[in-house]
């Protein structure tokens, strides 16, 4: 089942009065079902900040966040888990170096009391392209592709209906984030995922996304189809900036 | 211009206790010119850079020749080597969290590289090292210098290691994935950077990355590494005519902007490739 997520002036601000410090002056952007969008922007640009204000692993906003038109605040916890998951950026900080991927599958199911837990773990992990004896390895015995696998395995299996990526890829190889991401687009094909995805790299974004939020000092400076970046068709300075850089970067024009 | 700074031949390094060797028979010559290490994780790039430092404790490291400009590196003491480090050789690390002192300012941190190596006052190295932040393009360097590692982004932190590093004007500079950390924007004002004082100062550069755009862009020419071997050396300009599989599998692996939504091609490693040397 795809879901919509609808952000509308989701703001973060710590203090009261004149020393107030926004962190997020009002960001507003709408995800359709199904659909993957970007968010791209330098560091500190507030991105994955706005992933864990989705995610609600900071609650500390104001502003409205529907995911499937229901406010994610007034979702109980155990909904919200099975609605959204998140994937984080560094796979050797992301799983608990003594937990089996076993236990790491486990734990979620224990939680949420779903049965035919063996069954569910061989399929999230045959799913994600591991072979089902890895249920029996440690995070020490897989290498950075494979974690980041263990760990979308990790999301996939309360069969979540959003996915958070926060740079599921740049902590790795080339070679080793293509199949990351074939991964991921295929997963997508078949369940009709809706991804939020932050990354820096507008050459994943391209292969990846629909559309993409510019992010700059916590606000969306512009949101632009993935046709946008081959020709630097931005209007926003900075947007222009970013794409004409990675151009650049690229040496491909 | 052509001056060789270092020469390796037949490098092999073994880490304390491990069965095989990281790095396997590796050689290569270096000018004043930009050379860049490519590979994957494991494939021994790093080990390289950091063998040619001496930072590698408990691991053998053999070669039939190692020269770095007039000194033959392996027959130096450790008190002859703490000169060369961070003084004629300087090495700019992969992440600047790990990297940087956590309890000390940031700006004490660059100055010390000026205070250990060169005889002057606090204040003098403590302009040195402000001047230094400004050409790294940090604005308001005068508020960073007193901030601590945690107060600010992990793309100063990088810049800060850069200012760091080539403050005391080296020869050669090892850059280990020095702009994996940083955005794309400010990625390339900081290898213009580094790119301006190679060209400046003749400094030779050694550029590890797993990043292919980044090395054809910044680099003279490239030596690709899988599995602790050089599989093929070429011009940064003719990476596109690589002929070894592996180089041209990565090549594949990356997406492009303006691709085709097809899913991405995936390297299939070939167990050959452990053996044969370019």
């Amino acid at each position: 089942m795809s879901v919509s997520v609808e952000c509308r002036d989701l703001a973060i601000t710590f203090g009261t009065g004149p020393t107030a410090a926004k962190v997020l002056p009002g960001v507003t952007f709408s995800v359709q079902p199904g659909e993957c969008f970007g968010l791209v922007g330098e560091s500190g640009s507030g991105k994955s900040t706005v992933l864990r204000c989705v995610s609600m692993l900071t609650d500390i906003w104001t502003g409205d966040i529907l995911i499937g038109g229901k406010p994610v605040r007034d979702m109980p916890l155990i909904k919200r888990c099975r609605m959204l998951q998140m994937v984080f950026q560094d796979p050797y900080g992301s799983l608990h170096p003594r937990q089996s991927v076993r236990t790491v599958l486990n734990e979620p199911l224990v939680i949420h009391k779903l049965g035919d837990r063996e069954e569910r773990m061989r399929k999230a992990i045959t799913d994600v392209g591991l072979p089902i004896s890895f249920l029996d390895r440690f995070p020490h015995q897989l290498s950075g592709g494979q974690r980041q696998r263990v760990a979308i395995a990790r999301a996939l299996i309360l069969e979540p209906s959003l996915l958070l990526l926060d740079e599921p890829t740049s902590a790795l190889d080339v070679s080793v984030q293509a199949e990351i991401l074939n991964l991921l687009q295929r997963l997508r094909e078949e369940r009709g995922f809706t991804y939020i995805m932050v990354t820096h790299d507008l050459a994943v974004v391209d292969h990846m996304c629909d559309r993409f939020a510019v992010m700059l000092h916590g606000e969306i400076t512009e949101v632009l189809p993935r046709e946008a970046i081959p020709g630097n068709r931005a209007t926003h300075p900075y947007a222009r900036e970013l794409i004409g850089a990675s151009l650049e970067y690229e040496g491909a024009h | 211009m052509e001056k060789t700074i270092l020469e390796v031949e037949n490098l092999r390094i073994r880490y304390g206790g491990a069965p095989t060797d990281a790095v396997r028979g590796v050689s290569f010559t270096l000018g004043r010119e930009r050379l860049g290490i490519v590979g994957e994780s494991g494939s021994g790039k790093s080990t390289v850079g950091r063998a040619l430092l001496r930072l590698l404790p408990g691991a053998t490291i053999t070669a039939d020749r190692l020269r770095f400009a007039e000194l033959d590196l392996p027959s130096l003491s450790e008190k002859e080597m703490l000169k060369v480090r961070g003084r004629r050789m300087s090495m700019i690390l992969q992440d600047p969290k790990f990297s940087l002192n956590p309890i000390r300012r940031v700006g004490d941190q660059v100055a010390e590289t000026y205070l250990r190596h060169f005889r002057c006052s606090k204040a003098e190295a403590r302009d040195k090292a402000l001047a230094m932040l400004e050409a790294v393009k940090i604005r308001d360097s005068k508020r960073v210098y007193d901030q601590y590692p945690h107060e600010i982004s992990g793309g100063m932190g990088q810049r800060v290691m850069i200012a760091m590093m080539l403050l005391a004007d080296p020869d050669l500079v090892i850059a280990d994935e020095p702009t994996s950390a940083l955005d794309v924007t400010v990625r390339l004002q900081v290898l213009n950077i580094l790119d301006g004082l190679v060209r400046d100062r003749g400094i030779g550069l050694i550029m590890i990355s797993h990043d292919l755009n980044l090395v054809r862009n910044f680099c003279d020419r490239v030596l690709i590494m899988y599995a602790g071997r050089i599989v093929e050396t070429l011009a940064a300009a003719d990476l596109d005519k690589a002929k070894h599989p592996y180089t041209r599998g990565l090549l594949a692996a990356q997406p492009r902007i303006g691709g085709g939504r097809a899913p991405l091609a995936v390297l299939d490693r070939r167990p050959e490739w452990l053996e044969e040397i370019a």
